[in-house]
């Protein structure tokens, strides 16, 4: 029953196309269409933006954690960064916290993630060719990859990176005079950013086009992977999002080179006052949060999605409340758009609109709960296989809740008083956004990598850059809570200038920097294993997880239009797991119930009527079939 | 500390140990062809890790909370700030037991429930109920801690008491300048940014005749009486800062071209806290929160908290910006120069010095005119 796989692969069928010409080396690998190919660079990119990103925080985890350490070792890198007196620069302490956030947030768990697994399993698992624009989305890609290569250089100049923080509050990015990274690098970064942006809106006008327009027969919403629903609500979220912060972007642009006053009002800066009046930096801060909050679901959801597969295939059950889960994440990706201002508590809005905030900000604590109690109900009475990829995702749930109970505390306006911009907020964050995001980024290399390139990674591996990564995580971030209670503010080069904080936790802050260290040491081993397992890893079978979906129909190593013949039809939902009175403990989604009389629920019997309808219906996008 | 380091750099060798010798399997490929869908001891280990994990968190989550505690929210010098306290560990004590039963199910689940040879998962797909409890329980606790948080919220946000000593505080690139309103209006005068310069660091404005007595402190430090409300008029001269005083649990923004405000009750003078926590060096420090450029980690301005006899005695030690800078007389309208005579030293209030005078006001005040 479950051998369905190439079975469904009609002789008939074969004769519409495979006659295309072979490409040319560019064309396959740099300027190709091909939705697996741009995932894949997608996937490499963010990996090396990743490895940057994090090696920025390690060097300012060594000043925060030894601050009296020597750090003329790094000369060679940094250069003039380090000092006569072989000391970090404050200038690029704050460059390297704002480049940090940056790339990690967008570079690598925006692209890196969303632009990796919804280019590739967006047309796997709705049963389509390609991405509806495979154009498009390879300028997608490349816009991308121009932006990378702008941020890159702008690490390089003489007077260093913007170094504003990665929300880059005006006025101080508005005004060259005011801090070295508000001069070049400031300017390279919101360059590099509106691109990125153009990057983002391609690809996920591409995203909701597919999911809408090329499911294959039979796939309705209702049987959707919840990837699926996940890519595509985090599509429409960039979509309404992404716009915002370019119009930020670009009146900041227009204060910085033209002269306007959109942000700036009554400032004095180096013996000269400004002509610059009626202009509001909070106007900045409401645009930037109206893209910034729905960033932390952009970046969140992808990886909810892919814990939701994985999780259920690896406890071998259905995912428990399937329609709770999306009515949970439609709900999230609403209420994303009414709770910015909770970023704004006391930057001096109007205390009412704070109130406002603080309700509606509880609100989506309600649905991430219910996100969190299906995740734990659905390893309930299950059969769980550990793969490297199901860990991740149980790491994932763990600190998701973790990171997420401290919204609660965050989210009340009275409390953010004392806690907002220290370090509470910075553990917060990384945990619910940061390390979530980023664990569901691992869980689905893991996952599809023999999908992707036809080979197993090895497991033992996994299990140890698990286990490293999970404890060093938490090691990192849970005692920045402590730190952020004792009121120690974030952005902080060194904290010996005040009484209250210069005597306190200098051990704890050394030893969350040996955390930090030992956690991106373990992400060598990934590497190493993700690299050497892409030419010599063990050989992928066709299924190997024993999946549901549609992907795992496709051949080992998808081709051009990843299935050779007729793209198969869906008649079930994903989460056929384990279902009473079945032979296999699962049933993927292309075998229709008039095969499985065994294990219908009566309501699906009643559905083997229409198994014909769709058994004949036809691939109307189906991209083979139309005259090119 | 040495011996934290030295534990960790052990584990952190056989660790790294381990890593290699696996590597070094892969990569001679020992293990041969792994047999399909076979599941054995590491699904087991793994299993009990997540059981091991737990403990060993727990328990380094209670020492390591224990030992940082008495760092926890420094004590608190303002009333408003014992009540967010209260109100931060009632909610704290919520989420924390949230966080450890539904980390402890997590864990405890993928332990219990890992594969077993020839077990079948149950098909468990929905609970209508069990789904209904866990979106309303949630959602009843959430409305009355927001709730009880927005009515803390409310009472700190809302208008300043009539009697409110009002003291203004300026952020710039990299410290605190505070101006006080002057003994003998207690009121601060109108300001204008583009009146700034290196003495007139606020960009005080002498054509009201409110800023005369005004006095400015350009280091910052701050004096506050004590048992009265304070009201913070918070402005910024270049980009934002954040006033941020720990111990008075205060925070609030400041933004160039938008005054902002905050006000609290300090109850306990320095003296007291220094007996309260015990450190005979005590001081309430004003830091900055919000991101300003390279001295931003060093934006300390010093905060006297004192009785009010002895505030109001300090209040009269300090000089009028006018008196110190007496050149600003030039400023002022003609009209108004008789009530700032008391300010300035006498003999530039001589009559023999009235004609240039005068003519020096036209100027400048046709000059504040083109200002507005």
């Amino acid at each position: 029953m479950a051998t369905v796989d190439t079975s469904l692969v009609h002789d008939a069928h074969t004769h519409e196309h495979d006659h295309h010409e072979p490409q040319s080396f560019w064309r396959t690998y740099v300027f190709s269409e091909d939705h697996k190919t741009i995932a894949k660079q997608y996937l490499i990119t963010g990996i090396l933006w990743a490895v940057i990103g994090i090696s920025m925080s390690i060097i300012f985890r060594l000043q925060l954690g030894f601050p009296k350490m020597s750090m003329g070792w790094l000369k060679p890198i940094l250069g003039e960064w380090i000092n006569e007196s072989n000391q970090l620069d404050p200038d690029f302490y704050l460059a390297l916290v704002t480049m940090h956030g940056t790339i990690m947030v967008f570079f690598v768990l925006t692209a890196g993630l969303s632009g990796t697994f919804s280019n590739f399993l967006i047309p796997l698992q709705v049963g389509a060719r390609d991405m509806a624009s495979g154009f498009l989305n390879m300028l997608s890609y490349w816009f991308f990859f121009i932006a990378g290569v702008i941020m890159f250089f702008s690490i390089f100049i003489e007077t260093g990176p913007a170094a504003g923080g990665w929300v880059v509050y005006p006025p101080l990015s508005a005004l060259p005079q005011a801090h070295k990274g508000s001069q070049l690098g400031m300017t390279l970064w919101l360059v590099s950013m509106a691109l990125f942006i153009v990057s983002q809106l391609l690809g996920g006008i591409n995203y909701i086009t597919t999911v809408i327009n090329l499911r294959t027969r039979g796939m309705t919403f209702s049987k959707l992977p919840l990837t699926i629903w996940a890519f595509f609500l985090t599509a429409v979220l960039g979509l309404i999002s992404f716009p915002v912060l370019l119009s930020a972007a670009l009146l900041l642009i227009f204060d910085r080179s033209f002269g306007t006053s959109f942000y700036l009002s009554e400032i004095y800066i180096n013996g000269e006052a400004l002509p610059n009046v009626g202009g509001s930096p909070i106007l900045f801060q409401h645009l930037f949060w109206f893209l910034g909050h729905p960033e932390v679901y952009i970046v969140m959801l992808p990886a909810l999605g892919i814990t939701s597969e994985i999780i259920a295939t690896n406890s071998r059950k259905p995912i428990f409340g399937y329609r709770a889960m999306i009515a949970s994440m439609l709900g999230i990706a609403f209420l994303a758009f009414i709770v910015w201002a909770h970023h704004m508590f006391v930057t001096g809005m109007n205390p009412f609109l704070g109130s406002i905030f603080m309700f509606l900000t509880l609100i989506i604590a309600v649905p991430s709960a219910v996100k969190a109690f299906n995740y734990i109900t659905t390893l309930w009475r299950g059969n769980i296989r550990f793969t490297p990829a199901m860990l991740f995702s149980i790491g994932l749930v763990s600190f998701f809740i973790s990171g997420g109970v401290t919204g609660l505390i965050l989210g009340n306006s009275a409390l953010d008083i004392q806690l907002h911009d220290t370090y509470f907020v910075v553990a917060h964050f990384h945990l619910v956004m940061g390390a979530s995001s980023a664990f569901g980024l691992l869980a689905g290399v893991y996952h599809w990598f023999p999908k992707m390139f036809g080979r197993m990674m090895n497991d033992k591996l996994g299990y140890i850059h698990f286990w490293l990564t999970f404890a060093g995580i938490y090691c990192v971030f849970f005692p920045m809570h402590y730190t952020g209670i004792a009121g120690f503010p974030r952005r902080y080069y060194a904290f010996t200038s005040y009484e209250w904080t210069k005597t306190i936790f200098t051990d704890l802050n050394a030893f969350i920097s040996i955390a930090a260290i030992v956690s991106f040491g373990a992400q060598f081993i990934f590497l190493f294993n993700f690299f050497y397992s892409l030419f010599r890893g063990r050989k992928a079978s066709q299924n190997p997880w024993k999946s549901n979906t549609l992907e795992w129909t496709t051949p080992i190593e998808p081709g051009h239009g990843n299935w050779p013949g007729e793209i198969p039809a869906v008649y079930r939902w994903p989460y056929d797991y384990s279902k009473p009175g079945a032979a296999d403990d699962f049933i993927p989604q292309t075998v229709p119930y008039s095969q499985t009389p065994e294990s219908n629920l009566p309501h699906e019997n009643e559905l083997i009527a229409f198994e014909k309808e769709i058994e004949e219906a036809e691939n109307l996008n189906d991209q083979f079939r139309q005259p090119h | 500390m040495v011996y934290l380091v030295g534990l960790l750099s052990i584990i952190f060798l056989a660790l790294a140990a381990l890593v290699v010798s696996r590597m070094a399997a892969v990569v001679r490929n020992v293990n041969g062809p792994v047999e399909e869908g076979r599941i054995g001891m590491s699904n087991r280990i793994n299993g009990a890790l997540f059981l091991v994990f737990f403990a060993l968190a727990m328990i380094g989550f209670v020492v390591s909370f224990m030992s940082a505690k008495q760092y926890f929210l420094p004590e608190a010098g303002s009333i408003h700030g014992r009540r967010t306290d209260t109100l931060f560990w009632v909610s704290m004590s919520i989420v924390t037991a949230a966080f450890v039963v539904t980390n402890a199910l997590l864990f405890f689940f993928a332990y219990k429930y890992q594969y077993r040879e020839g077990k079948r998962a149950s098909y468990y797909p929905e609970n209508h109920k069990l789904e209904l409890i866990w979106t309303v329980v949630p959602a009843v606790v959430m409305a009355v801690m927001v709730f009880t948080g927005w009515r803390a919220w409310r009472d700190i946000m809302s208008e300043a008491p009539q009697d409110a000593q009002v003291i203004e505080i300026v952020g710039k690139q990299f410290n605190w300048i505070t101006r006080y309103p002057g003994i003998d209006d207690n009121k601060l005068g109108a300001y204008n940014y583009k009146l700034t310069d290196s003495n007139n660091e606020v960009g005080v404005d002498f054509s009201d005749e409110a800023s005369f007595d005004d006095f400015v402190n350009s280091q910052g430090e701050l004096h506050i009486p004590v048992g009265k409300p304070v009201l913070l008029k918070i402005r910024a001269r270049d980009v934002l800062h954040s006033v941020f005083i720990p111990h008075l649990r205060v925070k609030m923004d400041a933004v160039p071209g938008m005054p902002t405000r905050f006000w609290f009750v300090a109850d306990k003078t320095t003296e007291e806290m220094r007996n309260i926590t015990g450190n005979p060096e005590f001081n309430y420090e004003l830091a900055c929160t919000e991101v300003c450029g390279r001295g931003h980690f060093s934006m300390r301005a010093k905060i006297v908290v004192e009785d009010e006899a002895s505030w109001k005695k300090w209040c009269s030690d300090q000089k009028p910006l006018l008196t110190t800078y007496p050149e600003y007389a030039s400023r002022i309208p003609a009209n108004l120069k008789a009530k700032a005579a008391k300010y300035l030293p006498t003999e530039t209030a001589a009559p023999s010095d009235s004609t240039t005078a005068s003519t020096q006001q036209g100027g400048a005040s046709s000059a504040s005119v083109s200002l507005r």
